[in-house]
């Protein structure tokens, strides 16, 4: 029997990480992610969850913390946000290169200075070429049922590597919502115990990670592009097993009325939700618009994308991240997706809702406005009050 | 009473060391106890090429290679790893150089240290960045040349003390070590491999290419280095039991100036700047008998 709970959202990545019985956790606290390891951290301590809970002193040695624990065969968990990421760069290179499937929640945060604790994904944006696979979710079901997923694809050994699992800071992380927690019975059957092809075996000694020439490197490199790859027929698989066993559906991209729209709007994460409800009003207004939501930004789901926004006339990418001196990232990747299509629809890119800003029903639906009656720039503000 | 180290070999043959090495010598003294039940963690240092290029692989237990400032963590994760998945105790341990553990992996090491991981950690020190070249470390001694601490301007900065850092975690057993005392080496590990928690080894490791030193010289230096007191040797449980094994508290330290002008890194060093450095010993050596309440 499932169980129906309200729970924030990070409290839905903590759960997840229980149903999916990982072994080690290891975590640093950081705002507005705490509240996942808090959770973790009691069910470790009253026996709720059978792991290693190790307190590290800082987000660095979380993931070094994770990749030993992965690398010795277990199931390792941790999760972060924003400077907590981007102290972690170096070990997220480390864990894509070492191959190993450790699961991470990070709360998108804005990145100081100044000081701001609210939701923007530039962090985990900065990290979409470490070879992470990226997961952005807009709903707390979604973050908990992206757990075992996440765990699912990334211990597959076509894949073996690691999940990030993104939600919008305060948005979703303290944002109480209903979420269906999975019965561990029902769990265990989607879900098998980790058994690694290669660990670190006292019986079967072997090296990880070293000295290599240019002779394999890009060999190497060449590897985990091919698993990235690969990885989208293994979620496709994941996400149909799931549907199977629990009835919910996912996609690497979520459409909304997209079939006829001659104006798509391309968002990511909770701001696509906020979308829907532009959606439907222009839609009542007789207008022929609709919303694609890129779920997996990574492997980037370029067949997706590309069907469903190949036949329309104009895509507007709504970017709540920037790159500064190019522009919103989705856009980026959206635009040169569309690239090589003969016929290709205009693309826009609006930045909005950066350090945590409101992104409302008006801020989406001036988008729609401006996209009517302009021509695409690379780059366009929303609401700036300069 | 007679005493033996074990006999068995848990390194090959035609691994990478430099002739005379005594980051390479450490480690074979180190398996022979520690045995197979033993995974290694080794962040950037010499041992990261010692070991050899893929696919070749010197030791004979599981070896993974971390970043530089990740010794201890790691180490701790893959404890608490093989705690969840293998049947038998096995010793993790983290391997690393006076750069990655004095230096970068200080912050690390304390974690480790404060939280108790069960692991051990061996920084085998040869007191500089010597895999990239000879610059200078935290673990430097006063008035060394390196490459970045010119003859014309040598290091001003007196040695770290490490150990009393990792004392001040009140960690269950911490030691220096030589190899060219593989005995008191070997019964510190046979001491240790009992104990549970955070266990620390101070290892000085000397370096023909970076101390300027003759590689058949190395055993000798490693004497010289005890006997004159620069790096005695010593035990300290719990943060608070010191135990000096060598040199003999109860006897005049050697002079250190035969065991610096052995060495090229030193030989520019005049005999007033020599005169410095025997203070600085004898001071670190009275406050070391203080706490051994000798």
């Amino acid at each position: 029997m499932s169980e129906q709970k309200v729970i924030m959202g990070n409290h839905a990545l903590s759960y997840g990480a229980v149903t999916s019985r990982v072994q080690v956790v290891a975590a640093y606290p950081i705002t507005p992610q705490t509240q996942v390891v808090e959770l973790l951290s009691e069910m470790c301590a009253d026996g709720t969850l059978d792991a290693e809970f190790i307190k590290v002193e800082s987000e660095h040695s979380a993931m070094a913390a994770s990749i030993g624990a992965s690398a010795a065969g277990a199931r390792a968990f941790t999760a972060t946000s924003s400077q907590g990421l981007a102290l972690m760069h170096e070990m997220l290179h480390w864990a894509v290169g070492a191959r190993l499937p450790i699961v991470m929640g990070n709360i998108n945060r804005s990145m100081a200075p100044p000081w701001t604790i609210w939701s923007e994904q530039t962090d985990s944006l900065s990290q979409r070429d470490t070879g992470w696979l990226q997961i952005y979710a807009s709903s707390n079901q979604e973050v908990y049922d992206s757990v075992l997923i996440a765990y699912k694809v990334a211990e597959n050994k076509k894949v073996s590597l690691p999940v990030m699992i993104v939600l919008d800071a305060f948005f979703l992380s303290h944002t109480s919502e209903n979420v269906n927690l999975i019965d561990q019975k029902d769990a265990d059957r989607y879900l098998k115990p980790y058994n690694p092809e290669f660990k670190l075996d006292i019986k079967n000694p072997h090296t990880f990670g070293g000295l290599t020439t240019a002779d394999w490197y890009m060999e190497l490199r060449y590897k985990i592009q091919k698993a990235m790859e690969d990885s989208i027929d293994v979620i496709k698989e994941a996400h149909k097993e799931f549907k199977d066993l629990f009835g919910r559906e996912y996609g690497l991209v979520e459409t909304y009325k997209c079939e006829d729209a001659d104006t798509i709007l391309v968002a990511i994460a909770t701001a696509a939700s906020t979308a829907k409800e532009v959606i439907d009003e222009l839609r009542k207004e007789g207008k022929k618009v609709g919303l694609l939501r890129i779920r997996f930004f990574r492997p980037f789901p370029f067949d997706d994308v590309k069907k469903n926004l190949k036949n329309s006339k104009k895509v507007i990418v709504l970017d709540r991240n920037l790159s500064p001196g190019n522009g919103g990232i989705v856009y980026q990747e959206v635009k040169s997706a569309l690239y090589n299509e003969p016929v290709k629809p205009k693309v826009y890119g609006y930045i909005a809702g950066l350090g945590g800003r409101d992104i409302t029903v008006d801020t989406i639906k001036k988008l729609f406005e401006d996209a009517q009656k302009s021509e695409p720039a690379e780059v366009k503000w929303m609401e700036v009050k300069i | 009473m007679k005493y033996s180290i074990p006999e068995k070999e848990l390194i090959n043959p035609g691994h990478l060391a430099c002739q005379g090495c005594g980051g390479a010598l450490a480690m074979r003294i180190v398996l022979k106890t520690l045995g197979e039940n033993t995974i290694l963690t080794i962040p950037a240092c010499c041992w990261s090429v010692i070991d050899g290029p893929f696919p070749y692989s010197a030791v004979k237990v599981p070896l993974f290679h971390t970043a530089f400032e990740t010794a201890a963590i790691t180490a701790a994760g893959i404890k608490a790893g093989t705690k969840k998945v293998e049947k038998e105790y096995i010793h993790s341990v983290a391997w690393a150089g006076d750069g990655g553990t004095f230096d970068i992996g200080l912050q690390a090491l304390s974690g480790a240290a404060e939280r108790n991981d069960d692991i051990f950690y061996f920084v085998y020190d040869n007191e500089a960045y010597m895999n990239t070249g000879i610059q200078r470390s935290s673990a430097t001694p006063k008035g060394a040349w390196t490459t970045t601490t010119p003859t014309t301007f040598p290091k001003l900065e007196s040695k770290k003390d490490l150990d009393a850092i990792v004392a001040a975690h009140n960690v269950p057993y911490q030691a220096t070590v030589s190899v060219s005392y593989p005995e008191d080496f070997t019964k510190k590990l046979e001491k240790a491999v009992k104990k549970r928690g955070f266990k620390f080894f101070h290892i000085l490791a000397p370096c023909p290419p970076g101390w300027k030193t003759n590689p058949e010289d190395t055993i000798k230096l490693g004497r010289m280095a005890v006997e004159s007191g620069i790096f005695p040797l010593y035990e300290i449980e719990n943060g608070e039991n010191y135990t000096i094994n060598m040199p003999s508290p109860k006897k005049e330290l050697k002079p250190v100036n035969e065991y610096l002008l052995k060495q090229g890194r030193f030989r520019h060093l005049k005999e007033k700047d020599i005169e410095l450095i025997q203070e600085i010993i004898n001071k670190r050596w009275e406050k070391l008998k203080r706490l051994a309440g000798v």
